[in-house]
């Protein structure tokens, strides 16, 4: 094992920094009127997901490299939820815009309280 | 013997005529339609014919049974017709009367838009009346009983489109609702008494107990009675019968004239071991027959409708057949109905004919003269009028007198019955010739009319029951009682020859009285009525029927409106189902006021919520609970654990 190996960072780091990336985004979104910065939060929140899943999915295939002869099917499965959650991210932010578009065209303004032409 | 006389075909055959020309009707041509309901009373009239042809080799009474109706523990009711003399006489009647009215009706209805629906219920009445007549049990009779009045609600309504004649039908049939309901609690009682519903049980359970009177005996006849007031139109419930007038003419006269209102009549004779047994309820038949006979006279005397006129005279001569029964003198009362239903029939036929020769005019104020433009018609009327005035050799003299006769006979209340009926024999004649002059007599009081003769198809039937009025009561009535006899009980009377001879002489003179005066007063009229001049107050009190109809209006009919009104507007409508649409939608309301707090419409604390809500989540899966309520000293683990 080279050293470099040796000296990595500790799992529990990870999953800290994606816990503070998704509380950043939740605050984010519950605290910011602008649509767009709203929709930001979100992604930062599904990256912040996707950071922990990155980061179980390697601790996954250390494990089973240390018991098994070879990685299993299982080890990649994390790596895989993250490819999901991008394309899901991606088509989420094209209609999102879309719709942000079209609400800003609509009514001039983007702040979410004044957007609520539904409620009684 | 056990000769089946078929006697199901009897009904039968008329409930064929009505099913044929009840479904079929309205596509058959008239002629099918005409042929179809005239053959089925004719049939069933030979049916009938051929069961007296053989009665005579039968021992009566011939019962025939076709199977059980209903076997439920106590109660067993079979299908049973009997054949005795009563029954006999009866059937005789009312399909030989019933078949004579329907030629008259080919011709009367020929130009009707439902002739086919006429004739159709005209042969349903006759299924149903028949099944009354020969009913052997009383569940049987309660059948044909609430059929006539099917029947009759139908054809007193037959023009609907008419207000007053729907309104008659509805009245007619609510009136007799309260007459059935009597007599459907005097059916049970008789369950609850005798075990059966038999007629032949019922008597012979009676006679193997000699001393059984009064007391229960009372209570049932009472009901029955009650039963019998409503159909056959006695005080108090008679107000259904002058209104029963809207329908048809020959319906007046085959209806409401010669068979379903006698039927009352023949319930008490059919029944009459049960009021043999209970002399207070047959002075209180008696009572009921001479107040109405009577009254209905009474207002009898200044009707204007030629059809009400005779609609008063045919309740007050069957309060004559309701005073037999009470003095115990039912083979009288069968032998008036028997007279009554010739004569009357004949009134109301003849009536028709002058109606139909008007084109519908009813007001006798406009008649007058026809006797030279309807001869036929004013000949066969002529002996009907005699026939109900009472004169001898008419068939009425023999029927009246004997029953005169028997309450006069009975002595003490007898004799009051006796008088109230010779003062309304004095009436019946007047109001007779009162409508005789009136038609016939005189001036025409409508000169641009052109009055002609009826069809022959008409005239027909009039002749025979002409005939029939004249001769009907040539058997005499000691004859008569003692065929009938065998069915209703022998009553020997306590009277003398020379007795009922000066009592038959000074009943011919009343009515000849009676005569006289409407000759006085009629036979010349003035414009205004004679009885207008003399009395007006009489007159009008007479005129308006002693406003009974206003009286039962206000004091029965408004109230149960208002409170059916009361009932439906407010407790039905407004409490319970206004109550129940308000509360179910203030349940909605309640819930949309607490669940729209959450609406908000704010995204930002539906995101709050949600993130709440995960928080929550995870809470409760990650926190080990169990270990701390074990620490906190609660042990709510699961068994096994």
């Amino acid at each position: 094992m080279s050293p470099l190996f040796q000296q990595q960072v500790p799992l529990s780091l990870y999953l800290l920094l994606s816990a503070m990336l998704f509380a950043l985004g939740i605050v984010g979104f519950l605290i910011k009127r602008n649509l767009i910065t709203m929709f930001m939060s979100i992604e930062l929140m599904l990256n912040a997901v996707n950071l922990s899943f990155v980061t179980f999915a390697h601790q996954w295939h250390t494990v089973f490299l240390e018991t098994h002869a070879g990685p299993g099917a299982d080890a990649v499965k994390g790596q895989i939820f993250v490819f999901f959650v991008m394309m899901v991210a991606a088509a989420e932010a094209a209609v999102g815009l879309a719709i942000i578009i079209a609400v800003f065209r609509a009514r001039a303004t983007l702040a979410v309280d004044r957007i609520d032409l539904m409620k009684l | 013997m056990n000769v089946s006389l078929h006697l199901w075909l009897i009904p039968l055959l008329p409930f064929a005529g009505f099913l044929l020309n009840g479904i079929l009707g309205r596509k058959l041509p008239k002629v099918l339609v005409t042929t179809i309901a005239l053959l089925a009373p004719l049939a069933s009239f030979a049916v009938v014919l051929n069961a007296a042809a053989n009665a005579s080799g039968l021992s009566l009474p011939h019962v025939e049974t076709y199977g059980t109706w209903i076997n439920a523990g106590l109660l067993h009711v079979d299908f049973t017709f009997v054949l005795d003399q009563l029954s006999l006489v009866m059937l005789l009647i009312v399909t030989g009367v019933g078949f004579l009215i329907h030629i008259y009706s080919a011709g009367y209805m020929a130009h009707e838009e439902g002739y086919w629906r006429y004739f159709a219920y005209l042969n349903l009445f006759l299924f149903f009346m028949t099944v009354l007549v020969l009913a052997g049990n009383a569940l049987v009779m309660f059948v044909g009983w609430e059929g006539v009045g099917l029947a009759s609600y139908l054809l007193i309504g037959f023009w609907f489109q008419k207000t007053s004649a729907a309104d008659a039908g509805k009245k007619a049939f609510i009136v007799n609702r309260i007459g059935d309901f009597g007599f459907l609690i005097g059916i049970f009682l008789l369950l609850a008494n005798f075990g059966t519903l038999s007629f032949s049980d019922i008597a012979a359970r009676l006679s193997a107990n000699p001393a059984w009177t009064g007391g229960i005996l009372t209570a049932i006849d009472l009901c029955l009675l009650v039963g019998a007031i409503g159909k056959s139109a006695q005080l108090p419930l008679y107000v259904w019968l002058p209104d029963a007038m809207e329908g048809p003419t020959p319906v007046s006269a085959l209806i409401h004239a010669a068979t379903m209102v006698t039927a009352g009549v023949y319930m008490i004779a059919r029944t009459h071991f049960l009021f043999d047994r209970s002399p207070s309820a047959l002075t209180v038949v008696a009572i009921v027959g001479a107040a109405t006979a009577l009254f209905a006279a009474t207002i009898g005397l200044v009707q204007t409708d030629i059809k009400r006129v005779l609609a008063y005279s045919t309740v007050s001569q069957l309060g004559y057949m309701f005073l037999g029964c009470g003095v115990a003198a039912y083979s009288a009362a069968i032998f008036h109905l028997m007279t009554h239903a010739f004569f009357k029939a004949l009134l109301f036929l003849a009536a028709g004919s002058v109606i139909h020769a008007l084109g519908g005019e009813q007001d006798m104020r406009k008649m007058g003269g026809l006797r030279k433009h309807l001869p036929v018609t004013f000949w066969t009327m002529t002996a009907a009028v005699f026939a109900i005035a009472g004169f001898f050799p008419f068939a009425g003299f023999f029927s009246k007198d004997a029953i005169l006769y028997a309450a006069f006979a009975q002595g003490g209340l007898g004799i009051v019955f006796w008088f109230v009926g010779l003062v309304t024999a004095l009436l019946t004649a007047f109001y007779m010739f009162r409508l005789w002059y009136l038609t016939f007599f005189g001036e025409s009081r409508s000169p641009d009319v052109h009055p002609h003769e009826s069809p022959w198809s008409m005239l027909a039937p009039l002749v025979i029951l002409a005939v029939l009025s004249v001769c009907g009561g040539w058997i005499g009535i000691e004859r008569f009682s003692a065929f009938l006899a065998p069915s209703v009980g022998e009553h020997p009377l306590a009277g003398s020859a020379q007795l009922e001879i000066g009592l038959s002489v000074l009943a011919v003179l009343v009515a000849a009285l009676g005569w006289f005066i409407a000759h006085r007063m009629y036979h010349r009229p003035k414009t205004s009525d004679g009885l207008a001049a003399d009395s007006p107050t009489g007159y009008n009190l007479l005129l308006h029927k002693y406003y009974v109809d206003e009286i039962y209006n206000l004091l029965i009919v408004k109230p149960i409106l208002l409170t059916s009104k009361f009932l439906l507007e407010w407790v039905v409508d407004f409490a319970i189902l206004g109550g129940l649409a308000w509360l179910l939608a203030g349940i909605a309301q309640l819930c949309g006021a607490i669940l729209q707090r959450w609406q908000s419409g704010n995204l930002r604390s539906y995101a709050a919520w949600l993130a709440l809500g995960a928080a929550a989540l995870l809470l409760f899966v990650l926190v080990p609970w169990t270990s701390v309520l074990a620490g906190l000293g609660i042990h709510v683990g699961m068994v096994g654990h």
